[in-house]
């Protein structure tokens, strides 16, 4: 086991983290920037040291920094969490040829699953069920509408390097094509550095189901069943549950053996989540595959009693599956988890600013995972999430009751939060009835959302 | 015509100024955009005009509500 981690990431990631290293008796090192000084999760850490200016690409980003903080603290490994360095190769191997661990898979993995038409035609390979795509698009007018024309409007354009909602842009028509690919170039360039983009099929309703994979470092991959992460805005997910509601379990589960074996085969070596999407007529289509932890992981915990954050460095240190996890998993209860957002609850405009009040709820079945603390300061920085409240119960009804009930003692005041929205789509008859798409939570607000783009 | 300001609905930074002072605009033309909590927020001409001047440079933070343009039209 290691020694010593170093959390290169903030907030919400790094408390977890670092709570689950401390289960397992590993020293712990947490990173602030100049605008996270004095945050709660650097108390939990064993150490603490100061990483760069506010803006995450001179600090949570700064790969310079970051490992000589590490060699300086004498850590063994790194955990990157999600976002920022999570999914970044060039990261993992600078770390190891510095002699360090990254608790996460191998980086010829994060490469080559971080270029998504690359990954999608890796599954194809495999047998995967894959939707319609273009391959990376030309920039060529002409070019770019013959490759739409193939797989029929709508498209939606992503960026090849992409991830996190970043940069995606639907297109009805051809005009709406040339401009919004010209856009997502420029997002894709700067979010990823990388400007390809390509095109997939905008399907209509669709639910996004994912499956939690984990794979040691011996050829050993299992799956944790699914999650259903369908209540998103912006493409970013806003709710998420385990198991998915209302789908019959023969298909789910012959899906997760096929994505584990399939892992398996291929030799992939730590935690992660292959994503789908699942169209109205019942076909599943392999989007991309997330080679760090989820910021979702918790409902999968809540329904299996596996704990993944601990589970996932314990592989990265070299432990065998069948000495992590139990012989077999099974599935109880049910868990939702929504995350709390610092921002408009009506149009989804980021909502910065002082949390003068910020009183998490509690109780039975209720588990809460923020990286704030009341009298602190939700900064425009960082992405706008400020807390994740997970619910778990017997059944969905009773969890999504005890989910209603908690968040309605969430007291927050100085930011704007989306409980608002939140509360509304847990009293939506289609979410209630387990009638999820991607599009619900636009369709139950009445205003729609702000033309803001995530980045 | 009116001279009339251009605020910002949210507070963050300035990330990309998209027209120069003289430009005639239509109404929800893109005149900057705004970067906060990794969302990019567009900040759109309210009407047709003429832009008289852009009050803040890129990478300035900004407020909530603060004037970020001004317009006549």
């Amino acid at each position: 086991m290691f020694h010593k981690v170093l959390v290169a990431n903030r907030a919400a990631a790094a408390s977890r983290i670092i709570r689950a290293l401390r289960k397992l008796g590993v020293r712990s090192v947490a990173l602030y920037s100049d605008a996270d000084k004095g945050a709660p999760y650097l108390e939990q850490a064993d150490e603490a040291f100061a990483i760069g200016p506010a803006p995450a690409r001179s600090s949570y980003l700064d790969q310079d920094a970051i490992l000589a903080v590490a060699k300086r603290c004498g850590a063994d490994a790194v955990h990157p969490g999600y976002g920022f360095l999570s999914e970044n190769p060039v990261f993992a191997r600078r770390l190891s040829e510095a002699g360090i661990g990254f608790i996460g898979p191998a980086a010829d993995w994060i490469a080559a699953m971080g270029h998504k038409t690359r990954a999608r035609e890796m599954m194809a390979r495999e047998g995967l069920p894959v939707g319609r795509g273009s391959g990376l698009l030309s920039a060529d007018r002409d070019a770019m509408i013959a490759a739409a024309r193939r797989i029929g409007f709508p498209v939606l354009i992503k960026p090849a390097a992409g991830g996190g909602g970043i940069g995606m842009l639907p297109a009805l028509d051809e005009d709406q094509l040339v401009k919004a690919a010209e856009r997502a170039r420029g997002l894709a360039k700067r979010g990823f550095g990388n400007d390809e983009i390509y095109l997939e099929r905008l399907l209509e309703r669709p639910r996004h189901i994912e499956f939690q994979v984990i794979a040691d470092r011996h050829g050993n991959a299992r799956h944790l069943f699914e999650r259903d992460c369908s209540v998103q805005r912006r493409h970013q997910k806003v709710i998420e549950e385990a198991s998915a509601p209302g789908l019959a379990r023969p298909a789910l589960d012959a899906l997760a053996d096929q994505i584990a074996a399939t892992l398996a085969r291929l030799g992939y070596d730590n935690i992660g989540t292959v994503e789908m999407l699942r169209g109205a007529d019942g076909t599943f289509q392999f989007i991309e595959m997330n080679t760090r932890l989820q910021v979702e992981h918790a409902v999968t915990e809540a329904i299996t009693g596996i704990d993944i954050v601990f589970a996932q460095i314990r592989a990265a240190a070299g432990e065998r599956l069948d000495a992590i996890l139990p012989q077999t998993v099974e599935r109880n209860g049910h868990a939702i988890e929504a995350r709390i957002y610092a921002e408009d609850p009506e149009r989804f405009l980021p909502s910065p600013g002082p949390l003068t009040v910020f009183r998490p709820p509690s109780g039975a079945g209720i588990r809460v995972e923020t990286g704030y603390a009341e009298g602190g300061e939700v900064t425009p920085y960082y992405d706008p999430m400020i807390a994740k409240v997970i619910a778990w119960a017997e059944t969905r009804n009773a969890a999504i009751d005890r989910l209603r009930e908690s968040l309605q003692n969430f007291a927050i005041v100085g930011v704007k939060s989306n409980i608002p929205a939140i509360m509304k789509m847990l009293d939506a008859p289609a979410f209630k009835e387990g009638d999820v798409h991607t599009g619900l939570l636009p369709e139950v607000m009445a205003r729609g959302v702000a033309a803001a783009i995530a980045v | 015509m009116a001279r009339r300001n251009v605020t910002s609905e949210v507070s963050g930074t300035v990330w990309k100024i998209e027209v120069a002072p003289g430009a005639a605009v239509s109404a929800g033309d893109t005149l900057l955009i705004i970067e906060s909590m990794k969302m990019e927020i567009a900040v759109t001409a309210p009407a047709p005009g003429i832009v008289s001047e852009i009050l803040v440079k890129e990478e300035q933070a900004v407020a909530q509500g603060q004037a970020l343009a001004e317009m006549d039209c």
